[in-house]
């Protein structure tokens, strides 16, 4: 008999039962809550008489709709501050533990989870947003759900689900410097593309993957739905193991060394089989950015936007047609020749301390180009934020006329006061470049921090390897 | 749950692939605490000209013309006939909320995203997986005969075309069951309450620390 993958693992440890179908039960052991997808699976509750199965395994935080400049003065918009009053309230009325806006932990949902401990190597975790995915990077089973699916979790501690297919993408070789763990997943979603992973559970693995922090392994398997994976993860290792030691929700003493022995086995039989395989080299890697409306649509950055009429399939075709009128784009332009209008340094792609190093690495000493309206640095939580201004990070953004801003999603998505507006061009560390993601008629270019960072300074895209 | 049985409607095609969740419903939508009102902003970016906010009437804002489901012919449709990997990008539920809140009630694609084709079976809106071809063929009978209509029937796996020409596609057996007859996914996990205690009750020796 062939060996588990470590997928085939970690869903075999959480099944609680299966029907002749094969729809099995599975057991969901963190349960990660925020207020946009939550009130009406709260209400739902409360509609049947229902409570939380186990409140401990949930944990919730405000970051949508938050503001990122001054909370002091609360949040402005009515719609918003209802959202997040809601949030508190049902935690308050269910005894859910909660990260509200003044708390020093709140954050986005996604950095929280890791810097408390509170998601860990071997668990399922779940949360009504697609990019909990994040989580997989230390050997977790995790995966974004709908609102009738967070209801469920509240209420049974479990789903009804199908088991994936199994996938590996293997990146191998040593990174090139001026490479990042973003540029490692764009490339792989241009490679396989945004619905290449459809119907998979996606393992990052190869030596390339290995060499990531534990950090540049959350941004990889963040983006592992934007290659349409519901979950990516990676197997855990002596790094994973010491990134939780110490942290609030981690286990200690005894049962942190019975834990860590147990983590060591999260990873993939050598003789595992994989229903689909993808390999890259990292040395053909270089820095990306999206030229598109969708994250497949992306080049290195000494690339050119690419002409539609060379594309053989007509619907794909038709999408760069569009795309390219959508980002008012020509067809042959270099991509350093683009210009810009804001910066985004943020979101739960890119918003960790090392994320922030990397960007005030590149930022340090310089100033913005004068025709870039806005650089904005969002930490991904205030725990980051208070690190990152221990370290003087703040200090540099700020010299350099970045604006330094609270923990949250901010413009990644633009549910705050956070936004581009229309026709608007922005070099972003965020994950999906869809028509009006960030601002309705705003135009999204995906990038690492550290070319985030090169381009706030240019005023257009710069190759961040020439810069070393 | 809305049950779903057999439903015969206007299809309005929608000829674009990729179709991510962020312009099914756009985000300043999602500020609302209840399940229903978001069919007005539906595709809201694509629907009008002008930049909608929660809370606005949109029945004075200016529609784009050019928009398909803005078109006469199609008014009143409940049948969307999409491209590939429909439904992708975020797993808000408020993108099959608001199809169904338009008056949607399948959607006809060659493929979905997961979380989208997942989040829809929750809520009565059948996605029914076609073949690129037969995809194809609709696209072009929808474009050439007004008021083309379509009949889905579940139970029989089909859907049938005016000429009589019929297509099946595949389901997974436990969402036909819980659509045709309308169940609720909770109610039918706790059916299995011993099943999860005993569950958590042997992880809690074997792997204590995945419970504080």
């Amino acid at each position: 008999m062939a060996g588990k993958t470590l997928y085939d693992k970690l869903w075999d440890a959480h099944v609680v039962r299966q029907n002749e179908d094969g729809t099995c039960l599975v057991y969901i052991d963190r349960h990660l809550v925020h207020e946009v997808t939550s009130p009406q699976a709260f209400e739902g509750l409360k509609l049947a008489g229902r409570k939380p199965w186990r409140v401990a395994a949930n944990l919730a935080t405000a970051d949508h709709n938050v503001p990122t400049t001054d909370r002091a003065r609360g949040i402005a918009d009515p719609v918003s501050r209802l959202q997040v009053e809601t949030l508190d309230a049902n935690c308050r009325d269910f005894g859910i533990t909660e990260f509200d806006m003044a708390d020093p932990r709140q954050g986005i949902v996604h950095v929280i989870g890791p810097e408390q401990g509170a998601t860990l190597p071997g668990m399922t975790v779940v949360c009504g947003d697609s990019h909990t995915s994040t989580h997989g990077a230390f050997g977790a089973l995790a995966f974004g759900i709908g609102t009738s699916e967070v209801e469920h979790a509240l209420a049974t501690q479990c789903l009804i689900l199908k088991k994936s297919k199994n996938m590996r993408v293997r990146v191998d070789g040593a990174i090139p410097s001026g490479v990042t763990a973003k540029d490692i997943v764009l490339a792989i979603i241009g490679r396989i593309g945004t619905a290449g992973g459809t119907g998979y559970a996606i393992e990052f693995a190869g030596t390339a993957i290995e060499q990531l922090s534990v950090e540049g392994r959350m941004t990889v398997c963040n983006m592992a739905i934007e290659a349409g994976a519901r979950a990516g993860m990676i197997a855990a290792d002596d790094k994973t193991i010491e990134y939780f030691r110490g942290r609030p929700y981690a286990p200690k003493g005894e049962l942190w060394e019975r834990a860590a022995i147990a983590w060591r086995e999260l990873k993939s039989d050598a003789d595992a089989k994989f229903d689909k395989e993808f390999v890259l080299n990292a040395a053909d890697i270089k820095p990306q950015v999206t030229w598109g409306t969708s994250p497949e649509m992306v080049v290195p950055v000494d690339g050119i936007v690419p002409d539609p009429e060379k594309e053989t399939d007509t619907v794909k075709r038709g999408s760069q047609q569009q795309a390219l009128k959508y980002m008012d784009l020509k067809p042959g332009t270099p991509i350093r020749d683009i210009a810009l209008d804001k910066i985004f340094i943020g979101s739960c792609t890119n918003s960790r301390i090392e994320d922030l190093r990397a960007a005030a690495a590149v930022v340090k000493g310089k100033k913005v180009a004068g025709n870039i309206k806005l650089a904005l640095v969002v930490p991904g939580s205030g725990l980051v934020k208070t690190q990152a201004e221990k370290e003087g990070l703040d200090k540099i953004f700020r010299d350099a006329g970045f604006e330094w801003r609270e923990p949250g999603c901010s413009m990644c998505l633009a549910m705050n006061a956070d936004r581009l507006s229309p026709g608007e061009r922005c070099a972003s560390t965020s994950n999906r470049n869809f028509e009006g993601r960030q601002g309705t008629g705003g135009r999204t270019h995906l990038v690492s921090p550290a070319m985030a960072a090169a381009a706030a300074i240019a005023g257009h895209f710069v190759d961040v390897r020439e810069l070393r | 749950m809305q049950q779903f049985e057999k439903h015969t409607g206007l299809v309005v095609p929608l000829d674009r692939a990729n179709v991510d969740t962020d312009a099914i419903i756009p985000k300043q939508y999602l500020k609302s605490i209840k399940r229903t009102g978001f069919g007005p902003n539906l595709f809201d970016d694509w629907r009008y000209l002008d930049p909608g906010e929660p809370g606005m009437n949109h029945s004075k804002r200016r529609i784009n013309p050019e928009f398909v489901l803005n078109q006469p012919r199609y008014a009143g449709a409940s049948i969307l006939l999409a491209r590939d990997n429909f439904g992708c990008g975020s797993s808000r539920e408020h993108a099959p909320w608001a199809l169904m809140d338009y008056g949607i009630r399948a959607v006809i694609a060659p493929s979905y995203a997961d979380i989208f084709y997942n989040n829809s079976f929750k809520n009565g809106l059948l996605p029914i997986v076609l073949d690129r071809n037969a995809v194809d063929r609709l696209f072009k009978e929808t474009a050439a005969t007004p008021g083309y209509r379509l009949t889905v029937d579940l139970a029989a796996q089909s859907v049938t075309a005016p000429s009589g020409a019929t297509f099946k596609f595949e389901i997974d057996a436990f969402r036909k069951h819980c659509l045709l007859n309308g169940l609720d996914d909770i109610g039918l996990t706790l059916q299995h309450v011993d099943e999860i205690r005993a569950y958590e009750a042997r992880r809690r020796q074997e792997a204590p620390w995945l419970f504080t």
